[in-house]
């Protein structure tokens, strides 16, 4: 498990944005000739298709690039990249944690695709952005990593640095009127 | 805002793009071997049409790929787009 | 409360049992629910409303929407809620509206900026400002401009910050339509109906368009306001709808990219807490529906400016939508059917209707709406009118006979110009329509169509039947079907809007007395046209540029096409040889808050923190921006400057210990088997043989071989190395990396992966340093043998995971403790208490410049500046000889960038040891005082040394160690001394310790 005194930037939640927990997280870069293999390796379906993601018994793997995805594993361990390192050994792939680079927030509930909307230009309507889809993308100024894990349930990831800016804005839409 | 059709992730708007000069221009294999008005010739001289343009762009806020295009500077209209290493398609005669 | 004199008895669209109080340059008046700031002056018989921009001359109100040129006012809520230059005819009335006139001094009733119209205008004809203010140069600054700037002004900027919120939201949709008038809302109707996500905008509090003001139309058997009613709560239903009332479409950008403002609070009396003022809507749109509607013509004559002449079809709706009396004894001068619309309606009111005067020969259709009792002239000439502050009469001419007719009103009936504005803005071809005399949407450059009278399709049942197949091709192009074909609804209309029209001015113009005005926000008249086609203006750009016709805020909405009709008669070629001007964004003006939206204050930019943000707080830390992030510059103690505090850092750093947030440098993770390959071809140094646990200070060049950026890289395996890069560089490296493997080297099996914020970066640097670090570090010897300088490993630190590197940026024996950043807050919290056993110190990006500069340690940016080689700052030990190639490597074989008289890096001291030079200070050789040989790069005093030191670049530079060379400061040029740039401790004895 992570030390309890990991710290986050962020705010406790509002009715529409919470802070997602500690995640523990890892990139990992492949080419396609390789994915099956670093797929049984890591005992997830890299997705293959754009902007899709794959869920199974924890982890989560969202296709960030034709060779790159962000590997989220919801039972945070500071062991777990190096564990997974090991089971790659001799896999011709890239595996770097990034655990601490970015921190998540969820945005839900039936204000959720107009919260995003104030900053960020994609569609968000259920039949564009359907449930599973990920990308980076920006909001407002910052990259993000958004992905769709409910009809009414964004998953929202950011550099750290960034998360206090994304939050506020995201707080400022929560707040309209 | 223009909308980019990026070859992976489809269309999407400019703002996730960071544009990235003209396309087709190999860095040669050699470079020692280049004369300097033939590295001047890399280095510097570049196209600037009224019409037509391959250009390159990356998708940098998306998957992250460099890909190629071709643009009427004119209209910002795009032909195509297309993923390095493909073949420019034909350009109409501007 | 005054009695509104000039509301009709029943009828409008106004709540007449909701009376408002509002005032008017401080003057009380009262109106009612629904009026808009000009229905409501004009219920109160009040038509002046402004003085024009040049002459100064009375103005009153002339249309009802968008393109009023004269009633601009200012609207006051508070001490800082003033907004300038809004139009009364779209400012809704709220109880206690503060409403003010603009332009004039000191009173609309008297203002003594008249004077330019009475004695001054004929020395300010077209061009004035050309002609006039040419010489001498410096007067325009000092006298002219200001003067002119004092006298012209349109309305006074608010001098506080605005205290309002404004939003903006991304939207998308299958199908936008603009505007929601007749064509409007059935385009939106078939759209939707075809499931197709629809918006319907409009820039009016209440949708409808000229439904809005119908009289005596059924639509599909209904009164037309049942249908609009019954309409509009049916699209209101549908939930592929969205309605956007108050929302002006301002802005048509490239690929369906439109620009919305919706305005929220504006008419409300109380603003309620947390509803923004704006909303900005970028809407991206599959199709666009344009049904922006057309906008009504005035007739150039001779003083057409007076107030209480307006446009006609604009009475006839302030009567049917407001309830309003424009006037008591109204005269119409016609070149269009619908004066005799307009005449039929006012009088059935009761207002009396004492002449329509036709410039042409008979009305186009046969059959006008019955106007018995009202004189009518036919092909009239109007010759002028009287009045001071409001018209009183009118001169008319029919045949051989002169007469003049008492009024308190004139209507202009000049003809409808289709809104084409969105449409040009698209890039459309515009194709001149001579039967319609009109501007008609021709060949579209984006996925759009027009609709309705914006395309001419003036008649109500034409415009709805317009509006049905353009909702229906949208949403069909936007891939929905739709079902069979369906004709229009049956439409009755008692009195049709008729058809005609008059472009240019009227044959009374040329040599009248008084002004015919074609643009009254610019103040230009029909002469000064002429004026410059006298002159051998002949492009329509240069006529609009030389007379300002078209250029005010209302961008000739009324005015552009008359303006063409003068030039083409002056000139004797067609309208559509002359061309048009060029329409831009925004169609109306719109607030820099609704631009601005959030992103003001605290949150305009990003303020990228790191994990120690707080704690540097908490110590009184001064921080300073470098890009994005905040980092902080120096921590002086109770009564310290930055020179103290600065001089105790360094003091500190070098006699104990120091602890430094270097977590904002950019770290990259290179992973694959070529990771070696691939630095070896990026940067310019050597990395095969670089050693597991090993650090090397690599220098990467662009191609063209000029320093772009430099940092450590350390190799954690044979096929894994941690790259760090300069803050500023970190996208930009990554991004160039990125750029070569994708295109260049897709054959690399090489991956790339940021780490900037994985990692939070502790430096520990002083003597002490390593006492402070080693009991707090598990599974790792860091001594002097087994960790020697410029080293890394692994290990773990307080319980964490950490990657730490023995690395130095001060001469010190130094660390840099990379911990998780999560983590980063305790960790640096028990290295800080730690140290408090050495006197440990927190210090700055300050103290960070003058240590590595007491070294000679080149900052990228600040001693290279895109044009600075290896070589040139003393680097060139760093290049891997033996590399056949990498980035850079061919451009540092060229001449220029091999000559021997590069500026080089060198070190300059003062003589007098308490004065530091200037950074960017030039520099001059004794011998040639005219030819700057380089400057300054870096300057500071330093504590260790007891005097200041400077980097330089200057050319031949290490040539010149021992020269006294010259350098330009503030009180006269001093001498100094040319040394070497390292400064303390040129062996780097400390450092290995």
């Amino acid at each position: 498990m992570f030390d309890p005194d990991v710290t986050s930037p962020l705010d406790d939640g509002s009715p529409a944005i919470t802070p997602v927990g500690p995640v523990s997280r890892a990139i990992i870069r492949c080419r396609a000739s390789d994915i099956d293999l670093v797929s049984n390796r890591i005992d997830i379906a890299l997705p293959r298709a754009a902007c899709r993601s794959v869920q199974d018994s924890g982890l989560s793997a969202l296709w960030l690039g034709p060779d790159e995805w962000l590997i989220l594993n919801a039972t945070p361990a500071d062991s777990w990249v190096s564990e997974l390192s090991a089971r790659l050994d001799g896999a011709l792939c890239s595996l770097v944690d990034v655990s601490h680079r970015q921190v998540a927030l969820s945005v839900h509930g039936p204000r959720a695709e107009d919260i995003l909307a104030t900053g960020c230009a994609l569609d968000h309507s259920i039949a564009a952005f359907p449930v599973g889809m990920c990308t980076r993308t920006m909001f407002a100024k910052a990259e993000i990593v958004l992905w769709r894990t409910g009809a009414a349930n964004f998953h929202l990831e950011v550099w750290r640095s960034f998360a206090r800016y994304v939050e506020a804005l995201l707080r400022e839409a929560e707040s309209e009127r | 805002m223009l909308i980019i059709r990026c070859p992976y992730c489809g269309e999407r708007p400019e703002l996730e793009f960071a544009y990235g000069g003209q396309a087709h221009i190999a860095r040669p294999l050699q470079p020692s071997d280049q004369n300097d008005e033939d590295w001047n010739v890399y280095l510097n001289l570049r196209a600037n049409p009224k019409g037509w343009h391959s250009e390159r762009w990356r998708h940098i806020h998306g998957c992250a790929r460099f890909f190629n295009a071709v643009r009427d500077t004119r209209t910002d209209h795009f032909l195509a787009t297309y993923k390095m290493g493909e073949p420019a398609p034909e350009v109409p005669s501007t | 409360m005054t009695t509104t004199l000039f509301r009709t008895g029943s009828g409008g669209l106004i709540d007449r049992s909701r009376p408002l109080r509002f005032t008017f340059d401080g003057k009380s008046y009262s109106g009612l629910q629904g009026d808009t700031l000009a229905s409501a002056l004009l219920a109160n018989g009040v038509h002046l409303v402004g003085r024009s921009f040049k002459y100064h001359r009375p103005r009153g109100i002339m249309g009802i929407g968008a393109d009023e040129p004269n009633a601009l006012v200012g609207v006051r809520r508070d001490d800082a809620r003033y907004t300038p230059n809004l139009l009364a005819t779209q400012v809704e009335l709220y109880d206690g509206l503060d409403a003010v006139s603009q332009n004039r001094h000191p009173s609309l009733e008297n203002d003594r900026m008249a004077v330019n119209d009475r004695l001054l205008s004929r020395f300010i004809p077209a061009g004035f400002y050309y002609k006039t203010f040419m010489w001498p140069h410096k007067a325009w600054d000092r006298l002219y401009e200001p003067r002119i700037r004092a006298a012209a002004g349109l309305g006074v900027a608010p001098d506080k910050p605005d205290p309002d919120s404004y939003t903006q939201r991304y939207a998308h949709c299958d199908v936008l339509v603009i505007g929601a008038g007749p064509a409007g809302i059935t385009a939106a109707m078939e759209a939707a109906t075809a499931d197709a996500r629809v918006i319907l905008c409009d820039d009016r509090a209440a949708m409808g368009g000229s439904l809005l003001s119908a009289a005596s139309v059924t639509i599909a058997g209904k009164d037309s306001s049942v249908w609009l009613d019954e309409s509009l709560a049916a699209l209101a239903r549908m939930p592929n709808v969205t309605l956007l009332s108050r929302t002006i479409a301002f802005g048509y950008y490239p690929h369906n990219w439109i620009g919305l403002t919706e305005r929220l609070t504006d008419h409300l009396a109380v603003m309620p807490a947390g509803r923004p003022r704006e909303r900005l809507w970028q809407v991206r749109a599959k199709e666009v529906v344009i049904a922006a509607g057309a906008i009504e013509r005035p007739l150039v004559f001779p003083g057409n400016d007076r107030p209480g002449i307006m446009l006609a079809d604009a009475a006839r709706t302030y009567l049917q939508q407001y309830g309003v009396s424009v006037g008591r004894r109204v005269a119409i001068v016609a070149a269009h059917d619908s004066a005799y619309r307009a005449a039929h309606e006012l009088r059935a009111a009761g207002i009396a209707v004492v002449v329509i005067a036709d410039i042409r020969s008979r009305p186009a259709v046969a059959n006008p709406p019955d106007c018995a009792g009202t004189r009518i002239l036919s092909d009239a000439s109007i010759e002028g009118t009287t009045g001071k502050l409001r018209v009183t009469s009118i001169t008319l001419s029919a045949g051989s006979k002169r007469e003049t007719f008492a009024c308190d009103t004139v209507l202009m009936a000049g003809g409808f110009t289709p809104s084409v504005h969105l449409f040009s803005q698209s890039r459309g071809k515009l194709a001149w329509d001579p039967e319609l005399q009109a501007y008609l949407p021709g060949q579209s450059a984006e996925a759009e169509r027009s609709a309705g009278a914006c395309r001419g399709r003036f008649a109500l049942e034409e415009a709805l039947a317009d509006g049905m197949e353009a909702g229906r091709a949208a949403a069909r192009s936007a891939g929905f079907a739709t079902g069979v074909e369906v004709h229009g609804p049956a439409v009755t209309v008692s009195h049709p809007i008729g058809e005609g029209g008059h472009i240019g001015a009227t044959s009374s113009s040329k040599g009248a007395k008084d002004k015919a005005f074609v643009d009254w926000q610019n103040d230009v008249t029909a002469n000064d046209i002429l004026l410059a086609a006298r002159e051998g203006f002949i492009s329509i750009e240069h006529v609009k540029r030389y007379t300002t016709t078209g250029m005010a805020t209302d961008q000739g909405k009324l005015s552009n096409i008359n303006a063409l009709g003068i030039v083409s008669e002056a000139t004797g070629r067609t309208i559509p040889e002359i061309g048009l001007t060029t329409f831009r964004a925004p169609y109306t003006p719109i607030t820099f808050g609704s631009l601005a939206g959030r992103a003001r204050g605290d949150l305009f930019d990003p303020a990228r923190v790191t994990a120690f943000n707080d704690w540097a707080i908490e110590q009184g830390a001064v921080f300073e921006n470098v890009r994005n992030w905040k980092r902080a510059h120096y921590f002086p103690r109770p009564g310290e400057d930055m020179h103290a505090a600065v001089a105790r850092e360094c003091l500190q750093v070098r006699k104990s210990v120091g602890i430094f947030d270097a977590s904002t440098l950019g770290k990259i993770e290179v992973v694959g088997p070529d990771a070696a390959e691939f630095l070896n071809r990026f940067y310019v140094n050597a990395w095969t043989k670089l050693g597991v646990g090993k650090c090397r200070y690599g220098v990467l060049l662009r191609e063209d071989g000029f320093i772009l950026d430099d940092g450590v890289v350390g190799r954690l395996a044979p096929d894994r190395f941690h790259v760090t890069t300069t803050t500023g560089g970190a996208a930009r490296v990554l991004n160039m990396m990125e750029d070569y493997l994708q295109t260049e080297w897709p054959d690399l099996r090489v991956w790339l992966t940021s780490t900037t914020e994985q990692w939070s970066v502790i430096a520990v640097q002083g003597p002490n340093a390593r006492e402070v670090l080693s009991p707090l570090i598990e599974g790792l010897d860091v001594s002097a043998e087994a960790f020697p300088h410029m080293s890394i490993a692994d290990a773990q630190m307080c319980g964490v995971p950490m990657r730490l590197m023995r690395v130095s940026f001060t001469g010190e024996l130094g660390f840099e403790v990379n911990v998780p950043s999560g983590y980063g807050a305790m960790v640096w919290q028990a290295i800080w208490e730690r140290g408090k056993l050495y006197d440990m110190v927190p210090y700055g990006t300050e103290t960070m410049h003058v240590l590595r500069a007491e070294k000679g340690f080149i900052i990228v940016g600040q001693e290279t500046d895109g044009t600075v080689t290896p070589d040139d700052v003393g680097l060139a030990w760093a290049i891997g000889k033996a590399k056949p190639d990498f980035v850079g490597k061919r451009s540092l074989a060229r001449p220029a960038l091999a000559a021997s008289n590069r500026k080089q890096l060198v070190g300059l001291l003062t003589r007098n040891p308490q004065i530091a030079l200037e950074e960017g200070a030039q520099i001059v050789s004794p011998s040639a005082p005219g030819t700057s040989i380089g400057h300054v790069t870096s300057s500071y005093h330093s504590s260790v040394l007891k005097k200041s030191i400077a980097l330089a670049l200057v050319r031949g530079g290490r040539a010149r160690i021992g020269q006294i060379l010259h350098v330009s400061m503030p009180g006269g040029s001093i001498p100094v001394g040319v040394v070497a740039p390292v400064f303390f401790d040129p062996e780097g004895k400390r450092i290995n310790v």
